[in-house]
C-alpha cells in the first residue's frame, strides 16, 4: 500500500488548495448572503484545466479520479457552492457525454466543457421520481421525419439554469422500471425548454438549482447520448462516479469544520484559559479529526479503484454515505465548539451546516446508499 | 533570450520553526518554492511568452528540491538542472556551484530571488553574478527588454532606481516583481515529460569548501506575555510607562 501522492497529484492539490484559500473563500460568505453564482471562478476552475481531471490526456486531462476528488475537497473547504458547481459540472455532465457520447457530441460539447467555456447539467431527476429513478415520466418519440420530439420535466438540476447543454433522461420505449429509458442530447437554446431557478435552499445558495420543463422540444435525430434503451444503467454508472465527488464535498466541509473548530477553540478563552484545553471541547475536536481521517481515506480509495479500471460502487457509496454524515455532526459539533458565535454568519461554521445537509440527499440519498452497499452485500 | 532562474525550496512561510539537535527540523514542514525566486521565475516566463526564448531553472538543494523544479516546469520553464550541493557548503560553495552550472550552457540573463525567505542572507546571487563576471542589479521591482538592451526599475529603500543595462547580467526579483500564476492541469501534465538534469559539484568541477561556519543556533525568544490596564486613560499611561521602563526594561 502506498499512501502517498505522486508528484504531479501534490502540484494539483497544492494549486487546488492556493486557488481555494486565495480567491474563493475570501468571497464566500458574501455569496451565500447574496446566492450570487460564482461566474469567474467557474471561469478560472476551467483556465486551470481542473474539469478535466478524471479524463484522458486526450482531452487535456489527468486520468486522475483521486486528484479530481482532492481538488472537489479543496474547493468545498472554501466554498461548497462552487465545490458542487464543480462536481455536478464534470461528474454528472461531462462525464455521460465522455462516456457514451459520439464523436461529434463530444468535439461540440465536451471539449468547450472541459476548457470551462460552457456548463453541463444532468437532467434525471423529476418531480415524481427522485430515488426512484426508474418511474421516469419524460417521453421522447421520434416523429415521421426521424427528430425526436420531447416533453416532460425535470427537479433539482444543478446548473440546469447555466448549463449550455444537457444529458436529459427520457422514456423512449415503452417499457418497466429502468427498460426503455435513454439519455439525449438537448442544447439550452431549444425553442420549449425552460429553466427555472428554484429559490430558498437551505444551503449552497450561489449554486444554481433549476427546475426543467420540456415542452415539444424538437431535437436532431443523433441526439441521442448513448444507446437507445440504455439510459437506466447509464446513469447508475454516472452516479456512481458523482457519489466519489460528494463525499469529496463531505471530507471538505468536514475539514473547514475541524479547521473552524480548532482555530476558534485555540482562541477562546473561558474561566481563565484556552477553551481547547477542557477535555470536552478536545473530544469534539478528536471526533472531527477521526471523521476527516476515514472519510478521506474512504472517498479516496472509491477513486482510486475506478481509476484502476475496477468495481467501485460499494466503496463509492460507503465513501458518499459516510463523509456526507461526518461533514453533518462535524458541522454540528462545530457550531457547539463556537457556542452563541457558531449561531450567527460571522462565523463560515452554520453555513457549513446548511451546506453538509444537502450531501445526505443529493446524486443518492444516505438511505439509497445503504440500499446500494447492502444490495453489493449480495441482501 | 536564453534565461536562467536561480531557485532554492525553502519552508512555507506560515511554518513554525522547530529546532532538533541544534538543526532544524524538516519533519511535517510544507515545502515551498523561495517566494523571491517564484517572482524572478514567473518574470523569466513572462519574458519568453513576450519575447521567445527559453526558461531554465537551476538549482543547488537537497533532492526533495526536485517538487519545487516540477512545479517551476509546470509554470512554464523548459528544463530545469538541480545540484546535490556539499552538506558542509556555505553562500560560498553554493555561488560556486550554481555560477559552473550557469556557465555550462548559453545565457542571456539570470534571474533570482533578493533573498531566501529561511536563511534571508541574500548572499548567493550577488556571488554568482561575481564568478561570472556579470552586472548585477538587486531588488528589481519591474523588468524591460529591448533588444539586447534590459531596463530594470529597482527598490532603492522606497524610491524607484532605473537602471538600463545591456545582457548578460543577473537580476534579483523584489516581492511582487510578477505575481507567480498556478501551474494548470496542462502545465502540470506537460512538466511531467520535460527533463531535471541531476549534478553533482564534482561533475561540475567545482571544489569550494565553506569559507563560513555556523557555530550556533538557537531559537529567538519569541514567549508573549499579555498584561490588561484597567483605569482612565491617564492611569493606564502611567502604568504603562512605569511597566515598560521596570518589567520590559525598554525606555
Amino acid at each position: 500500500m502506498d499512501f502517498d501522492l505522486t508528484q504531479e497529484q501534490r502540484l494539483i492539490v497544492d494549486t487546488a488548495r492556493q486557488f481555494a484559500t486565495d480567491a474563493v473563500a475570501p468571497g464566500a460568505r458574501d455569496r451565500d448572503r447574496s446566492g450570487q453564482f460564482p461566474d469567474e471562478l467557474v471561469r478560472r476552475l476551467g483556465e486551470l484545466g481542473f474539469f478535466a481531471l478524471p479524463f484522458d490526456e486526450e482531452w487535456g486531462g489527468a486520468h486522475d479520479t483521486l486528484s479530481y476528488a482532492l481538488a472537489v475537497e479543496e474547493v468545498t473547504r472554501a466554498d461548497a457552492a462552487l465545490g458542487i458547481t464543480f462536481a455536478a459540472h464534470v461528474s454528472l455532465g461531462c462525464f455521460p457525454f465522455y462516456a457514451f457520447g459520439s464523436a461529434a457530441q463530444k468535439e461540440r460539447w465536451l471539449a468547450p466543457a472541459l476548457r470551462g467555456e460552457i456548463l453541463i447539467a444532468f437532467g434525471l431527476t423529476e418531480p415524481d421520481a427522485g430515488s426512484d429513478a426508474g418511474a421516469t415520466r419524460t417521453r421522447a418519440h421520434r416523429d415521421s421525419n426521424g427528430e425526436w420530439v420531447l416533453d416532460g420535466s425535470k427537479m433539482w438540476i444543478t446548473n440546469g439554469t447555466r448549463a449550455a447543454v444537457l444529458a436529459v433522461t427520457a422514456r423512449t420505449q415503452p417499457g418497466e422500471r429502468g427498460h426503455g429509458i435513454s439519455a439525449l442530447v438537448l442544447p439550452a437554446d431549444t425553442p420549449g425548454f425552460t429553466a427555472q431557478p428554484i429559490h430558498g435552499k437551505m444551503g449552497l445558495r450561489s449554486s444554481d438549482t433549476a427546475s426543467l420543463s420540456f415542452d415539444g422540444c424538437r431535437l436532431p435525430e443523433d441526439s441521442l447520448l448513448g444507446e437507445e434503451g440504455r439510459g437506466f444503467p447509464q446513469f447508475l454508472q454516472t452516479l456512481d462516479g458523482g457519489r466519489i465527488s460528494i463525499g469529496a464535498m463531505g471530507v471538505g466541509i468536514a475539514q473547514a469544520c475541524l479547521d473552524a473548530s480548532l482555530a476558534y477553540a485555540q482562541q477562546r478563552r473561558q474561566f481563565g484559559q484556552s477553551i481547547s484545553k477542557f477535555q470536552a471541547i478536545q473530544f469534539k475536536l478528536a471526533d472531527m479529526a477521526r471523521d476527516v481521517e476515514l472519510a478521506r481515506l474512504a472517498v479516496l480509495r472509491a477513486a482510486w479503484l475506478k481509476d484502476q479500471g475496477r468495481p467501485f460502487t460499494r466503496e463509492a457509496a460507503i465513501g458518499k454515505l459516510y463523509a456526507s454524515e461526518a461533514a453533518v455532526a462535524s458541522a454540528l459539533q462545530a457550531i457547539q465548539v463556537h457556542g452563541g458565535y457558531g449561531y450567527v454568519d460571522d462565523f463560515p461554521v452554520e453555513r457549513y451546516l446548511r451546506d453538509a445537509k444537502l450531501l445526505e440527499i443529493g446524486e443518492g440519498t444516505s438511505e439509497i446508499q445503504r440500499l446500494v452497499i447492502a444490495r453489493q452485500l449480495g441482501c | 533570450m536564453n534565461m536562467l532562474v536561480l531557485l532554492k525550496q525553502t519552508f512555507d512561510t506560515d511554518t513554525k520553526i522547530v529546532l532538533k539537535d541544534g538543526r532544524i527540523s524538516e519533519d511535517g514542514v510544507t515545502m515551498v518554492i523561495n517566494p523571491y525566486d517564484e517572482y524572478a521565475l514567473e518574470q523569466a516566463i513572462r519574458l519568453k511568452e513576450a519575447g521567445g526564448g527559453t526558461v531554465t531553472v537551476v538549482c543547488a538543494g537537497p533532492a526533495r528540491s526536485e517538487e519545487a523544479l516540477r512545479k517551476a516546469l509546470a509554470m512554464g520553464a523548459d528544463e530545469a538542472v538541480l545540484i546535490d550541493p556539499p552538506a558542509d557548503g556555505d553562500e560560498y560553495t553554493l555561488a560556486r556551484v550554481l555560477a559552473a552550472a550557469c556557465k555550462a550552457r548559453p545565457f542571456d540573463l539570470v534571474l533570482g530571488g533578493n533573498l531566501s525567505v529561511d536563511n534571508g542572507a541574500s548572499q548567493v546571487a550577488i556571488r554568482v553574478a561575481h564568478e561570472l563576471g556579470i552586472p548585477y542589479v538587486g531588488a528589481a521591482t519591474k523588468v524591460e527588454v529591448n533588444g539586447g538592451s534590459v531596463r530594470v526599475e529597482r527598490d532603492a529603500e522606497g524610491d524607484v532606481e532605473v537602471i538600463t543595462a545591456a545582457a548578460p547580467l543577473l537580476i534579483t526579483a523584489q516581492q511582487g516583481l510578477a505575481e507567480p500564476r498556478l501551474p494548470s492541469l496542462p502545465g502540470i501534465m506537460k512538466a511531467k515529460k520535460k527533463p531535471i538534469t541531476k549534478q553533482t559539484p564534482a561533475d561540475l568541477g567545482v571544489d569550494a569548501p565553506a569559507r563560513t561556519e555556523v557555530v550556533d543556533l538557537k531559537a529567538a525568544d519569541s514567549s508573549r506575555q499579555t498584561k490588561m490596564l484597567a483605569g482612565t486613560a491617564a492611569e493606564q499611561a502611567t502604568q504603562l510607562v512605569r511597566l515598560l521602563r521596570e518589567e520590559a526594561k525598554v525606555v
